[in-house]
């Protein structure tokens, strides 16, 4: 079955209760957000969600070379960074937005819908 | 019937049956299209020489489903025994109600709301329409290479995604059908008032194709806003002719020569109009924007002359349709209407209001409005801007025409 990236983006600078403004908005958005997991498990769709770290907590590593450099910071400057993302699976995109829009109205954020390549893409891609 | 009407009404009236069986059969629009357009050429060659086949369609879907089935084996996508077996042996029966059932999906597929707009309308026009490539970038005056990339991205966009071929769920289907309705009328408003400084007024390929559509739709999923929009459709193309003059100009609803009027597509246009309504009167829906725009339509082609326009009438079509819509855009046609029943002043006082300064056809109602107050000057000057902004070269001449017909601001009288 289709597997989907649902990214959540939020601003690059938290604030002190993450994106949600207070204390009590971001306990709310917590468990909306644990009731959604409860079901995207229940349903068969979960196969992985976490949220992440701020990042500016991020390492980007460039290992081509002899030795590895590291530098601090985000791969890419940007204003909104993603937060915390789900790995769903889903039968076809229209299952995944209906989806992807529950997720957004749990977490309080915007979600980014991304299908993972499968098996036929990477073949057709190597022309076999 | 020669071979050539033969092959130009397989065209029109079986490529989207063809491009949808073929993708239902091989999950692939891409090898669908490919497939079509292989199936047609091959009738080019063959029709000729062998005759034109008893079911044309059934040929045609017969044919580019070898066509795909060969394409497959060749890049051994699909090796396995049972899958090809499946393919050669699985030929679905052509039950009409089925295969109609697969042309809306490919509408569907071709206006999902995950693609652009741009991409919806270049997709239906390919996939549904059976356009070509040229004919769309044409169309739509981009460079072929730019209409192709958006077409074959969009056509990668639906396979990586999983977008589905399937009917949207009960829950989505009012949404997703008004989302193809949207498609429809971009294209024929894009036709009705082609922009570009080269391009013809009124472009009629996309004007029908829109119209033709339409009716598939509406043939598919009946409803009030399908009718309402096909009405629309009609009572707009029925006045084509009388709506840009000799010398290519513009001609105002109030100076076409009605008797230009195409009287079997106001005929048909107005019948719609009458079985929208008489659905709302048995307890249908409201009507929604399309009926509304039709209706006020449907008025304006009742009357045999400008003068006999009911404008109270269209007054009233306007307050519902603002309750419905209540953009600025609507409310400037409003305004037009305001300045029959009520007057130009009061109607100027409501578009000065509105917040359209990028918008051609804002300048030229105040235009209008300031001429018909006297006020040549600030006429003038919302002419230029008007001008400045239209891009149709029909409406351009005329509002040249006006604006150069002013008293000139020496002349000191009244315009």
């Amino acid at each position: 079955m289709p597997q989907y990236l649902l990214s959540v983006y939020g601003p690059a600078e938290r604030e002190p209760y993450g994106d949600y403004g207070s204390k009590e908005a971001m306990l709310e958005a917590f468990a909306a957000t644990g009731a959604f997991n409860d079901k995207l498990v229940a349903d068969g769709h979960f196969v992985f969600a976490n949220g992440l770290a701020e990042a500016t907590t991020a390492t980007v590593v460039d290992g081509r070379g002899d030795e590895p450099v590291l530098t601090d910071g985000p791969y890419v400057e940007a204003k909104e960074y993603i937060g915390g993302f789900w790995v769903i699976e889903a039968p076809d995109l229209d299952v995944a937005l209906k989806l992807a829009a529950e997720g957004s109205k749990a977490c309080g954020g915007k979600v980014e819908v991304r299908p993972f390549q499968t098996e036929d893409d990477i073949k057709e891609m190597l022309g076999a | 019937m020669t071979v050539d009407d033969a092959l130009t009404r397989a065209h029109r009236e079986e490529w989207a049956r063809v491009v949808a069986t073929l993708t239902r059969r091989f999950g692939d629009l891409g090898v669908a299209e490919d497939a079509a357009a292989e199936a047609f050429a091959t009738a080019v060659e063959k029709w000729p020489s062998d005759g034109v086949p008893a079911n044309p369609g059934a040929w045609l879907t017969t044919t580019g489903s070898r066509k795909a089935i060969d394409r497959l084996r060749r890049e051994s996508r699909r090796d396995d025994k049972h899958e090809e077996a499946r393919l050669l042996f699985d030929e679905p029966p052509r039950d009409v109600g089925a295969v109609d059932d697969d042309r809306l999906r490919l509408v569907f597929t071709c206006c999902h709301p995950a693609l652009s707009p741009e991409a919806r309308v270049a997709l239906t026009l390919r996939m549904v329409g059976g356009l070509t490539m040229p004919e769309i970038a044409r169309a739509f005056l981009v460079p072929e290479p730019t209409m192709g990339q958006r077409i074959t991205r969009a056509k990668a966009k639906i396979k990586a995604a999983h977008i589905p071929y399937r009917m949207p769920e009960a829950e989505d289907l009012p949404r997703r059908v008004d989302g193809v309705l949207a498609v429809l009328f971009l294209v024929f408003n894009e036709g009705y008032l082609a922009t570009g400084p080269d391009t013809d007024p009124v472009r009629h390929d996309l004007t029908a194709e829109a119209i033709r559509l339409t009716r598939l739709v509406r043939e598919l999923v009946p409803g009030g806003e399908v009718t309402g929009l096909l009405a629309l459709m009609l009572l707009t193309q029925a006045r084509a002719a009388a709506r840009v003059s000799a010398t290519g100009e513009l001609v105002t609803l109030d100076e076409q020569d009605r008797g230009a009027w195409d009287r079997d597509l106001i005929d048909e246009g107005h019948a719609l109009v009458r079985e929208t309504l008489a659905d709302v009167a048995a307890g249908g829906p409201p009507p929604g924007r399309y009926q509304l725009l039709a209706a006020i339509n449907a008025v304006h082609t009742y009357a045999r002359d400008a003068r006999d326009t009911d404008w109270s009438q269209i007054t009233t079509l306007y307050d519902r349709l603002v309750r419905l819509d209540p953009s600025p855009v609507v409310a400037l046609n409003r305004a037009v209407a305001v300045a029959q029943v009520d007057g130009p002043d009061v109607a100027l006082a409501l578009v000065d209001r509105l917040p359209l300064d990028g918008y051609h056809a804002f300048h030229a109602t105040r235009a209008d409005l300031l001429r018909r107050l006297g006020r040549s000057p600030e006429a003038r000057d919302a002419y230029d801007r008007a001008i400045a902004l239209a891009g149709n070269t029909a409406e351009t001449a005329y509002l040249t025409r006006r604006r150069d017909q002013l008293a000139s601001p020496s002349a000191n009288r009244i315009g």
